[in-house]
């Protein structure tokens, strides 16, 4: 069968359900207005002309040879998701769940963030479509990615620092379901990743798989074959689902999830998922989790914002428990080290969290030889990062360090 | 289905005859220590709580508001453990008769692993489980878990509801349906929505004989105003404020209260 069909609300194991009463109402609703919608022409159409006009997609690939010096000569050709307006892929979900919005005739819309792209993506769309917009950020984020905050705010968003438990994602998730199954009369959830509660998974792939339709027929037409590999970040993990999912079916390219492996997946500090953790509920969903041997969750730890998220799409899980993707670690200093490394030798800075499949690629290009072709989601740039990479690298003050 | 006659539903159903309804009431397990979430729990049963509902704290409790998830963060903190979950469970039903039902979000029963719960809370005495992130729809294993220890499972029932959920929550639910009051999350409110009156008879409409209201409830006369229409009242956050503001002795007198609320409202059956 098919691995591309897979639509929910379980994959395999994973997936699922659970969540207060008070939502699934709203979780029904959605359901059959996206079921709906996907098979009305008109809204298909109405959504590629705001990628058309708004996005700018189709993004580019671009291939990056003195950066491949460093892979093993491997071919690495980068899909440019960070070109997209806003800056990241994130649009890609957020255009598609504000036009379901519309539909379904809400006013007011609500999203959590921790890099800040997936809320400046919705906070876009909101004044785009004249919604009102609430974004739940963790404190902890709202300070390492002050810059995004302010892209927020100026955008019309209300943007609400969450306080409890780690200050970060997943608290930021916590608010927002509260917020949802307060204001649930005029209020959509616009969830920014492969996970949480059914129809999410599979409704935020499929916003996002016309990355990897689009990367497939242009690396084809670039090379006149596929990859070898496909390769993305991993936090919550939906840059990665919109590249692996046109490329499920085809059994000779290798799926490569780059999960953030903070201080050392060996060390406590870290997010890889997956690699370290094991299945339980997190987030409506069931999926591999961090969390301890009460079923507690543990606080995960990143340089990226973005991937700093216990948990992970049951999707995913999925394909790590049937062997058709390969989820590995990626630590700070490896991430940050492939983010100079794209910087100086191609003139693209990637965000944190892309640099992680960077990272990841140059151990995998090493591994495949010069005559593989690995295709890497550059899933957003590096703007929002300047302070963090400023800090890291010593680049801010007067004397600061040349690269 | 085993046949075991289920104290909490056979206590509401004294209460219903008595002329009033049931009181429950909530406390987390191990705030502000669990010595005294034991002690707690036990003065609210001898100032008139007929049902204990028990919390287990959870790092991403979802439905709870300010309040409860403050006193559960710190539970968390001193290193609660699901095994004083248990503990407490047994040490509270040695000292008192009232039902005890633990509330409890999905994921640690998963851990723990949901036959093993279910047995070990059976042995403690405890009668069931509320689940506030688990729907009939997923829990095919606490189906089955429940029926073979005779736990009682109660689901909730929300007023977005459509009508065949409401059946569905009924008919999967043993000691009461959890009627939520009101669109949200737990906390104290100073009116209690009146979608909790629609929502008690849509859940007659559908056959429920035991629907209790929770979410919101705070005081005496809001006890008393539930408890003209539904089987049951729940408090949660009131109770779990007085505990933290003033101890046992607040939390204890607040119970008193409230079960004054509780009690003769109609003329006994």
């Amino acid at each position: 069968m098919s691995l591309k069909a897979e639509a929910g609300p379980y994959f395999g194991d994973f997936g699922g359900r659970f969540v207060p009463e008070s939502l699934v109402a709203a979780l029904d609703e959605l359901t059959n207005e996206y079921t709906l919608a996907r098979s009305d022409p008109a809204f298909a159409a109405e959504l590629m002309e705001l990628h058309r006009t708004y996005t700018g997609r189709p993004s580019i690939i671009t291939e990056v040879p003195r950066f491949a010096a460093h892979a093993g000569c491997a071919r690495v050709i980068l899909k440019r998701e960070d070109l997209n307006h806003t800056g990241s892929h994130k649009i890609n979900n957020v255009l598609g769940q504000a036009l379901l919005t519309r539909r379904i005739g809400k006013t007011r819309v609500i999203a959590e963030t921790g890099a800040g792209q997936h809320g400046v993506a919705t906070a876009t769309a909101a004044a785009l479509f004249g919604l009102d917009c609430v974004v739940y950020m963790g404190e902890v984020d709202t300070e390492r990615q002050a810059l995004n905050v302010a892209r927020m705010r100026l955008l019309g968003a209300e943007v609400v620092p969450v306080t409890t438990g780690s200050r970060t994602l997943k608290d930021a998730i916590n608010d927002a379901m509260r917020d949802w199954v307060t204001n649930v009369e005029n209020t959509n959830y616009i969830f920014g990743t492969v996970a949480g509660p059914h129809p999410f998974p599979a409704m935020v792939r499929d916003f996002q798989k016309i990355i990897g339709e689009e990367a497939r027929q242009q690396v084809l037409d670039l090379t006149g074959r596929l990859p070898d590999a496909v390769t993305a970040c991993v936090g919550g993990g939906s840059n990665a689902m919109g590249i692996f999912h046109a490329f499920l079916d085809d059994a000779d390219v290798a799926l490569y999830g780059y999960e953030a492996g903070g201080d050392g997946a060996e060390t406590l500090r870290h997010a890889a998922t997956i690699t370290k953790g094991r299945p339980g509920i997190l987030h409506g969903a069931r999926s591999f989790l961090l969390q301890d041997e009460d079923g507690q969750t543990v606080e995960s730890h990143s340089i990226s914002a973005g991937l700093d998220y216990p948990g992970v799409g049951p999707e995913h899980s999925w394909l790590a428990s049937i062997g058709r993707a390969t989820y590995l670690p990626i630590t700070d200093a490896e991430a940050m080290s492939a983010l100079r490394l794209l910087s100086i030798t191609e003139g693209i800075i990637p965000a944190i969290e892309s640099a992680h499949a960077l990272a990841g690629t140059l151990d995998l290009g090493k591994r495949l030889g010069s005559d593989a072709t690995i295709l890497v989601n550059l899933s957003g740039r590096g703007d929002k990062d300047m302070e963090t990479a400023g800090r890291y690298f010593d680049l801010l003050d007067k004397g600061a360090a040349q690269l | 289905m085993t046949t075991t006659v289920s104290t909490v539903e056979s206590t509401i159903t004294l209460r219903r005859q008595q002329g009033g309804g049931a009181l429950i009431g909530y406390l987390p397990v191990g705030f502000p220590t669990l010595s005294e979430s034991i002690d707690a729990a036990v003065a609210l049963v001898a100032g008139g709580v007929d049902i204990l509902e028990l919390g287990l704290p959870y790092s991403d409790p979802v439905m709870d508001g300010p309040v409860i998830q403050a006193a559960t963060q710190q539970a968390l903190a001193n290193g609660f453990r699901l095994r004083h979950g248990i503990e407490a469970v047994a040490a509270i039903t040695s000292q008192v008769d009232a039902p005890v039902l633990v509330m409890t979000y999905w994921n640690p029963i998963v851990q723990y692993g949901v036959e093993r719960f279910a047995d070990d809370l059976h042995l403690a005495g405890g009668a069931g489980l509320i689940t506030p992130d688990l729907v009939p729809d997923d829990a095919a294993d606490w189906f089955a878990a429940s029926d073979r220890a005779g736990l009682d499972r109660v689901f909730l029932a929300a007023p977005s509801s459509s009508d065949d959920r409401l059946e569905q929550a009924v008919k999967a639910s043993r000691g009461f349906v959890y009627a939520v009051s009101t669109m949200g999350i737990t906390g104290a409110r100073s009116d209690v929505d009146s979608a909790a009156r629609v929502l008690i008879d849509r859940l007659r409409a559908v056959g429920s004989t035991s629907a209790c209201v929770g979410l919101g409830i705070s005081t005496p006369s809001q006890v008393r105003e539930i408890l003209g229409y539904a089987d049951g009242a729940i408090v949660g956050s009131a109770l779990v404020r007085a505990l933290g503001d003033g101890g046992v002795p607040m939390v204890a007198a607040l119970a008193r209260d409230l079960a004054a609320g509780a009690r003769d409202i109609r003329p006994a059956v």
